[in-house]
């Protein structure tokens, strides 16, 4: 190329990448500084931030989130407590699901394909507020899940307005301890503001409707990641396997499990990242009740700037869960490291954005 | 490009061998498979058609028969309510806010996808690096932050704090900065040499050749601005300036006024899902693309 080329491309580039750069520099990265300063100050969500009468606390909304025995940090760990059961629910529930019905799409005799992928897609084109509402009607009292329930005898729980911890109800039935009367050694062991019976409560009747709402939209989306790697599997080497004399099972195992092995990294991770974020379906449904039980961190960050004008501390929350994500994120990715193929590959990083896109669709 | 190809190959190219699996198996196990497909195809359909039926019912008879498919008393009733109430001009609103982000995003993420794929500039590489970092940061943990600047530069509760702060996307540059990279580069020389500006070859020469990426990232944008909530919560707490997802939202907070009213959730809830699944079964094959433009080798 000749040097007046690369002249007008160094003004072109420029005036080319201005108009992302401006937005993305004005709302993401001016924020995150101004959420920072917030996060440290005491501003009350009236006039700037910036004014002489806001004045620096320093750590004081994180000290009081995380150290300071209180409200605030019992809400935050609640919310902790919440999400971690929500996601070692829905992240394997999801995973699963998704490489199961990618699987069973993917047999070479099933008729109807498109049909069957349209429909277990679908939900993930639906916006998650129509989702929720529908799932609201679905769970009601005297729902459709409920009324099915009733054909097999079971008696269903008022689902939203149920608090009760799956686990302290699966130890109630099987003899372990009466909910009325928890043992005392679990009732009177604090740790960060939370007892020890507190922690082990499990998700809570309510929280449990909503990951299977989540399990139900999301795992269409991840079968749909699966559907593309399987038929990137190379025929010949499912041959191979046969002439070998393999069975299915242990064609499925050694030849597709660890040719998804990628996608199956990627769906973990991005189901990860999803979970822990979770927001739409607690502003909808259920406002973070009953008891608190269905609170999440991203919940509580908007509840307490937006509707207690508790600014300073809903910012802490928020980097608190940036922070979280993160540590978690790395450590995932290093202990599910690819040990056996160090060069990344570029599909790999392109298949992450397009699937991130798609999940923050559906999970946002 | 390689993508739209490749999608459909293995799917119709049936070898002979995998055939004589597919006879192999049993009757028997052909029904399970089948069945089990089946119960999964209900479990996802049904929902859909419940929500359906009940915005034809009166709310007495959703709430004391939901299974019902038959509504007893058949009646619109739910659809008037929902036409005399804010639910027009939150469609009004969605619809705006959809178009201009979608234009918006197309355009923008088009133009910056190209620099960063082609254009040799000071500072590519940094910029690049940075939009990899932004994409790392999710999305809910920006909504403080984001009112916060939007309050301060004074456009808090106006159609722009709807609209421009989510016109452009980290991973939409991503997406089209990898499409350009696959364009042969000898197309635009040759439009160099023909005395084209930078501009002219972007416009007229590149980007109709970009036509799958660019529908593929209207869609992506559609969907992701029809269905966003966070964003809208934060950016207005005006009801004229609304989007159907804000505003259906509330329909939970008993803005309705008595009971649940069952029927007009479903009917709302159904309406808004409309575009969404129109854009679905139009584009349905880009949606299968996207997901294997992943499963490409690099």
């Amino acid at each position: 190329m000749k040097t007046g080329g690369l002249q007008r491309q160094q003004g072109a580039g420029w005036l080319f990448v201005v108009p992302a750069i401006a937005v993305i520099g004005l709302f993401v990265i001016l924020p995150i500084g101004m959420a920072l300063w917030v996060s440290l100050s005491d501003w009350g969500g009236r006039g700037s931030p910036f004014s002489s009468d806001v004045s620096f606390v320093g750590a004081e909304n994180y000290s009081s989130l995380l150290a300071e025995p209180g409200l605030a940090r019992q809400d935050l760990m609640l919310s902790f407590r919440n999400t971690f059961y929500y996601v070692i629910g829905v992240v394997p529930v999801q995973t699963v699901l998704a490489l199961s019905l990618a699987v069973l799409l993917n047999n070479k005799f099933l008729k109807g394909r498109t049909f069957f992928r349209t429909a277990f897609y679908f939900p993930s084109v639906v916006s998650s507020v129509a989702i929720s509402l529908l799932f609201l009607f679905l769970f009601a009292g005297g729902g459709a899940i409920n009324n099915v329930l009733g054909w097999f005898g079971v008696n269903g729980p008022n689902w939203f307005a149920d608090s009760r911890g799956l686990i302290h109800m699966f130890g109630d039935a099987v003899g372990l301890w009466t909910v009325a009367d928890p043992p005392g050694w679990l009732a009177d062991t604090p740790v960060m503001g939370l007892s020890l019976w507190q922690w082990f409560s499990g998700p809570s009747v309510a929280m449990s409707a909503i990951m299977l709402q989540v399990i139900w939209t999301t795992a269409g989306t991840f079968m749909l990641m699966f559907l593309a790697a399987l038929q990137d599997l190379p025929v010949e080497v499912e041959e191979a396997a046969m002439v070998d004399g393999a069975n299915k099972w242990q064609r499925f195992m050694n030849v597709t499990v660890p040719h998804l092995r990628p996608a199956i990294l990627l769906v973990l991770t991005l189901g990860f990242i999803g979970t822990w974020q979770v927001f739409d379906q607690m502003y909808v449904m259920t406002q973070g009740g009953p008891a608190k039980t269905t609170l999440t961190p991203a919940y509580l960050s908007y509840q307490a700037a937006f509707d207690n004008f508790n600014w300073g501390e809903g910012a802490a929350i928020a980097f608190i869960l940036f922070a979280l994500i993160f540590v978690l994120t790395t450590v995932q990715r290093w202990l599910l490291r690819d040990r056996s193929d160090d060069t990344p590959r570029r599909g790999r990083r392109r298949q992450s954005v397009i699937a991130d896109t798609d999940v923050r669709k559906a999970q946002a | 490009m390689t993508t739209a190809s490749r999608s459909t190959t293995p799917a119709t190219k049936v070898e002979p061998e995998i055939q004589a699996v597919g006879t192999k198996t049993g009757i028997g196990k052909k029904l399970v498979f089948y069945v089990v497909l089946i119960f999964f195809a209900i479990l996802y359909i049904y929902p859909f058609i419940i929500q359906l039926i009940t915005a034809f019912k009166t709310n007495p008879d959703a709430t004391n028969n939901a299974l019902s498919l038959t509504p007893d008393p058949f009646t619109t009733g739910a659809w008037d309510t929902l036409f005399s109430s804010d639910y027009p001009v939150w469609f009004t609103n969605s619809i705006i806010v959809t178009l201009c982000v979608t234009a918006g995003r197309v355009f923008f993420c088009s133009l910056a996808g190209y620099a960063l794929a082609r254009l040799k500039f000071t500072g590519r590489t940094t910029i690049f690096t940075g939009l990899l970092a932004i994409m790392a940061v999710p999305g809910v943990v920006l909504m403080i932050p984001k009112f916060l600047v939007l309050n301060y530069i004074g456009i808090y509760n106006t159609y722009p704090a709807l609209i421009v702060p989510i016109m452009v996307d980290a991973a939409g540059i991503f997406i089209m900065k990898q499409f350009f990279e696959s364009i042969p580069v000898s197309v635009e020389e040759a439009a160099r040499i023909d005395g084209a500006g930078v501009f002219r070859t972007f416009w007229s020469v590149v980007l109709p050749m970009a036509k799958p990426a660019l529908i593929t990232l209207t869609i992506l944008s559609f969907q992701g601005s029809w269905n966003e909530l966070p964003h809208f919560i934060i950016a207005t707490n005006n009801p004229d300036l609304y989007t159907l997802t804000r505003g259906v939202a509330g329909f939970t907070g008993g803005s309705l006024g008595s009971g649940n009213q069952y029927p007009i959730s479903m009917a709302a809830a159904l309406l808004m899902t409309i575009p969404s699944a129109l854009v679905f079964i139009v584009f349905q094959r880009y949606f299968t693309q996207g997901a294997n433009a992943g499963a490409e080798k690099g």
